[in-house]
């Protein structure tokens, strides 16, 4: 997915008094693109995406849409637009209303309006007799979709989610991460979306940028967001792993701080002096003999976990808590308190910094 | 025996006290002016024959001026509030920050001192030699007429006497709207000035339309300002009402010129309250 940059972020830096909520920023967003930036609450993501409206000012940097600076560009100039995480509907309106208020404040005629509105509900999948019904009276899904159609009615060049999908029920998410995309496909717009949520990122998007403290600490393609963090923030972002703070111990091996044992890595950086290996919980295996991967560990079973189609147990070596995940056609058969041999292989673990 | 059983559950049993109280002290004394509208001028009986005497005299005389003035100005004192009182909502609600406490407290401060000292404390400040006059006398030499007892200063009197009831409302109305519904109507393309008229002031609605009924209905009700600072150059229909209650000893004509100021403020209220139903606007129906 590369292709030309719509919108550019260079140096882009938002201070309040003395802290950087968004420090020197460097990123191009392909035109097309569904890119998601995911970070903690307190990372910077919402102010960044306040100076990409234009309901911030960047306090130095520039933003370059198709080349031409706009940070002083106010929102309702730019081609741009929001779906905010209240969704922020107008409550005194009715469905077609919320839909065609850009279209109004653009002075174009009643007919025409109605027209698009109701073109825009019937490619959301909103009946065409909810035109006239209260946005109030609507279901959290329906608004969800009264919202996308009010930003895709401004036909904006990006549009720009503000983690619109927090405040509804799993399953009820999970159906709108996938309508959105579809949305996307049909579209063919730019999408930028902010979200805590990285599993709600690696289902939607082509690349995920990873926020914290105000700084992009890594971009990528969900795969390679997934398979090779850069850090241990990043790694850990994603839910269950397993990290194993580790020293250099001079070799090609890395000695792990809490059990003690050697363990093989990839590959120890020149200068690598602590850090963390990170191994993801469907890479362990439970061995029936030690020589049966790199590395091998011997431990407890503690627990076991069923989640659905797949199986989680955790697996204690000393005090340390592992976690090994297997398909649920694949489940371990052993007991509680079972002494048991665990392992994987080098290429399948990351060594990270903090 | 049902209704009895019904009346003894404790929900209605302990809004007896209450009831009672405003049977007493609310309903008694309204329904008794009501009758009393209803007796031949000047007397003092309630149980005699019934008519309409007293409201045709206040057709057929000039009574119908001070109700006028009284609705005039009423009406004024809501719009001039209104333009002032938005600025100030906004303000505290979206621009003062930190500030917006003590703002607040100094409008509400003056409260805490009587209407009538606050009403001659502008005397002292508009009188010839006064506060203004004599220091623009003494200082520039300067010596303008005075505007007190004028029109004007009975208008002033009011917009400054009411203000809170204006602004408090409508601070609170200005601070329903939510901050994200403001930021999406701008996103969407609208001007400022749309997002006021499209966001704003519908969002805002209930607190407005609460300000202007209260504002209205004490204005209405106003007697000081005319009497003090305006210098009885006009006389609103509560200073009749007074008169006739009190010097004239004219009971009944006092009486239906009550029962006519509730009628005209009465149905108002019933129709704001009905054009602009709450409920709707806050989207709850």
């Amino acid at each position: 997915m590369t292709g030309v940059p719509i919108l550019q972020l260079r140096s882009l830096t938002k201070t309040f008094g003395s802290l950087a909520a968004v420090d020197k920023i460097d990123l191009d967003f392909d035109e097309g693109e569904f890119f998601t930036i995911v970070g903690p609450s307190g990372s910077g993501k919402t102010t960044l995406l306040r100076m990409l409206t234009g309901m911030e000012t960047p306090t130095s940097g520039e933003i370059l849409l198709r080349g031409k600076r706009i940070n002083d560009l106010p929102a309702n100039k730019r081609p741009t637009c929001m779906v905010f995480q209240s969704l922020a509907l107008f409550p005194h309106r009715s469905v077609g209303q919320n839909i065609e208020f850009s279209l109004k404040m653009k002075g174009v005629d009643p007919a025409t309006r109605k027209a698009r509105a109701l073109e825009l509900m019937s490619q959301l999948r909103l009946p065409e007799s909810y035109y006239s019904k209260n946005v109030t009276k609507c279901s959290g899904g329906e608004r969800q979709r009264v919202a996308l159609a009010r930003a895709l009615a401004y036909e904006p060049d990006i549009l720009f989610f503000d983690e619109p999908l927090s405040a509804i029920d799993y399953k009820l998410r999970k159906t709108l991460e996938k309508e959105l995309k579809d949305i996307h496909r049909e579209t063919g717009k730019t999408f930028i979306y902010i979200t805590h949520s990285l599993e709600e990122a690696m289902v939607m998007s082509d690349r995920i940028g990873v926020m914290r403290g105000g700084k992009l600490i890594q971009v990528g393609s969900p795969q390679e967001i997934y398979s090779a963090p850069h850090t241990k923030f990043v790694s850990e972002f994603i839910g269950d792993v397993n990290i194993i703070g580790v020293t250099a111990d001079g070799t090609a091996q890395v000695k792990a701080k809490e059990f003690g044992a050697s363990l093989k890595t990839p590959a120890v950086p020149e200068g690598f002096g602590a850090g963390y290996l990170v191994v993801r919980p469907e890479s362990l295996r439970f061995l029936s003999k030690a020589d049966e991967a790199q590395n091998c560990l011997e431990g407890r079973l503690y627990n076991e976990y069923v989640l659905g189609s797949r199986v989680q147990y955790q697996v204690r070596v000393g005090d340390h808590v592992f976690i090994v995940e297997k398909l649920r056609q694949q489940a371990f058969g052993g007991h509680r308190d079972d002494k048991v041999l665990i392992g994987w292989d080098a290429d399948d673990s990351i060594l990270v910094t903090d | 025996m049902d209704r009895l059983a019904k009346i003894f559950r404790p929900g209605p049993r302990h809004a007896i006290p209450v009831m009672l109280f405003l049977l007493l002290g609310f309903v008694a004394p309204l329904v008794t002016v009501v009758m009393y509208s209803f007796v031949p001028s000047r007397t003092f009986d309630l149980w005699q024959d019934w008519n309409l005497d007293n409201y045709a005299e206040i057709f057929n005389s000039s009574s119908y001026i001070p109700f006028v003035w009284s609705l005039g100005l009423a009406a004024a004192t809501v719009l001039i509030l209104a333009v002032i009182c938005y600025p100030v909502a906004f303000g505290i609600t979206r621009v003062f920050g930190k500030y917006a406490t003590f703002i607040t407290l100094l409008f509400t401060l003056p409260l805490f001192v009587s209407e009538n000292v606050r009403i001659y404390g502008w005397i002292l400040f508009f009188i010839k030699n006064g506060v203004l006059l004599g220091s623009l006398k003494s200082m520039f030499g300067y010596e303008p007429e005075s505007i007190l007892f004028t029109t004007g200063l009975t208008l002033m009197g009011m917009v400054y006497v009411y203000l809170p009831f204006m602004l408090f409302p409508m601070t609170l109305g200005v601070s329903m709207v939510p901050q994200q519904t403001r930021d999406a109507a701008f996103d969407l393309g609208a001007t400022r000035w749309q997002v006021f008229k499209e966001v704003d002031l519908p969002l805002a609605m209930p607190g407005i339309v609460i300000g202007f009924l209260l504002t209205f209905v004490l204005a209405v009700g106003a007697i000081a300002e005319a009497k003090v600072l305006g210098g009885q150059r006009i006389i609103p229909i509560t200073q009749d009402i007074e008169t006739a209650f009190t010097y004239a000893q004219n009971w009944p004509l006092g009486a239906a010129l009550s029962v006519l100021l509730m009628l005209v403020v009465g149905t108002l209220v019933l129709v704001v309250l009905r054009r602009f139903d709450l409920d709707t606007i806050l989207g709850k129906k």
